[in-house]
């Protein structure tokens, strides 16, 4: 990690420990495979020197809920929020356990992996209405944004009225339209971003400080 | 003769049902392979118990979930009142609902959804 970064990490910490500010725990959503634990790596990785959890191809790498706690994270401008990323399995309205048979599973892993599937998206749903109080939505912008789930889900939010960032990922790829997922949820802030290769991930930690702050 | 059973549900009776009722009424409706028409739609939260309801009823080689799509909801104009409290009102539309296996969405527009329902 470069100096910059631990000296804007030292410093908010700092600032935190002296105005005794309250921690947001912000949820990391999406649909399954949108790179919502490689965000929270990331995040982790930049201000805490840490990772969250494992990352796969294989949808429902995430089975349960998982939170790191004390990430102090600074803006440009010298504010700075301290939060709780909680990364979260991706949500959905259908799981079959024949769909990870394709990755080479046999039957048993594969229903286990599922059933703890099913298990971690009602969690999910769960943080949701009691845990949480600020969003992260994560969308592939390579995948259409008008799938039902992201708009139950985008509606939810909004009915709790939590403070919602939208994450437009994958946009190394070449198929990505981040403007797509502007055009599909207008009321929202929407932030490009390349998790992988860490492509305009100042300007998200810009956003949640601004946003969650 | 095999078919599907399709069961349109009118917005008084769904009035007339607490949530947890409607989530129930759906999910038992759509286990047994029935397609779901909601006349008016499910609330966020309604929709929230849906999804959580619906991942504790799956089952391997049974029951593997639902599929859903709903027409854009429309936000209302608040009136005085829902101003002065900071509510605005969501006017939820009609809804399909069917078992993940056999319905799936072909297309949707502003006012057009497509659906192909196969027998199971």
């Amino acid at each position: 990690m470069n100096i910059l970064v631990q000296t804007k990490r030292r410093l908010s910490k700092f600032l935190m420990a002296f105005f005794k500010k309250k921690k947001a725990r912000i949820g990391i959503y999406g649909p399954p495979n949108a790179g919502k634990t490689t965000l929270a790596n990331r995040i982790a990785k930049d201000w805490t020197g840490e990772d969250v959890g494992l990352v796969s191809e294989i949808p429902h790498e995430t089975r349960r809920a998982v939170r790191k706690t004390d990430i102090s994270i600074s803006g440009s401008n010298g504010s700075n929020i301290t939060i709780d990323i909680v990364d979260t399995p991706g949500v959905t309205t259908k799981i079959d356990y024949k769909d990870f048979l394709e990755y080479g599973m046999d039957k048993e892993t594969a229903v286990i992996r599922a059933r703890e599937a099913t298990e971690g998206v009602a969690e999910a749903m769960h943080w949701l209405r009691e845990d949480i109080n600020g969003v992260m939505y994560m969308l592939d912008a390579t995948e259409d944004p008008f799938m039902q789930v992201n708009i139950m889900m985008i509606g939810i939010i909004e009915s709790r009225k939590l403070p919602v960032i939208i994450v437009a990922n994958k946009i190394d790829l070449p198929d990505a339209s981040p403007q797509r997922i502007r055009s599909a949820f207008p009321q929202h802030p929407v932030v490009p971003i390349s998790c992988l290769e860490g492509k305009n991930i100042e300007e998200l930690y810009e956003k949640m400080v601004e946003h969650f702050g | 003769m095999q078919g599907i059973q399709i069961d349109l549900i009118s917005s008084e009776k769904l009035a007339s049902l607490t949530s947890m009722e409607k989530v129930h009424l759906i999910l038992d409706h759509v286990r047994k392979g029935s397609i779901i028409i909601l006349e008016r739609g499910l609330s966020p939260d309604e929709q929230s118990t849906l999804i959580e309801m619906t991942m504790r009823e799956i089952l391997p080689d049974g029951f593997n979930g639902i599929e859903i799509e709903t027409y854009p909801s429309k936000d209302q104009s608040p009136g005085f009142l829902q101003k002065l409290l900071g509510r605005t009102a969501i006017e939820s539309r009609l809804t399909v609902i069917g078992p993940a296996n056999q319905l799936r969405m072909i297309k949707k527009e502003k006012d057009i959804i497509s659906a192909w329902v196969s027998t199971r």
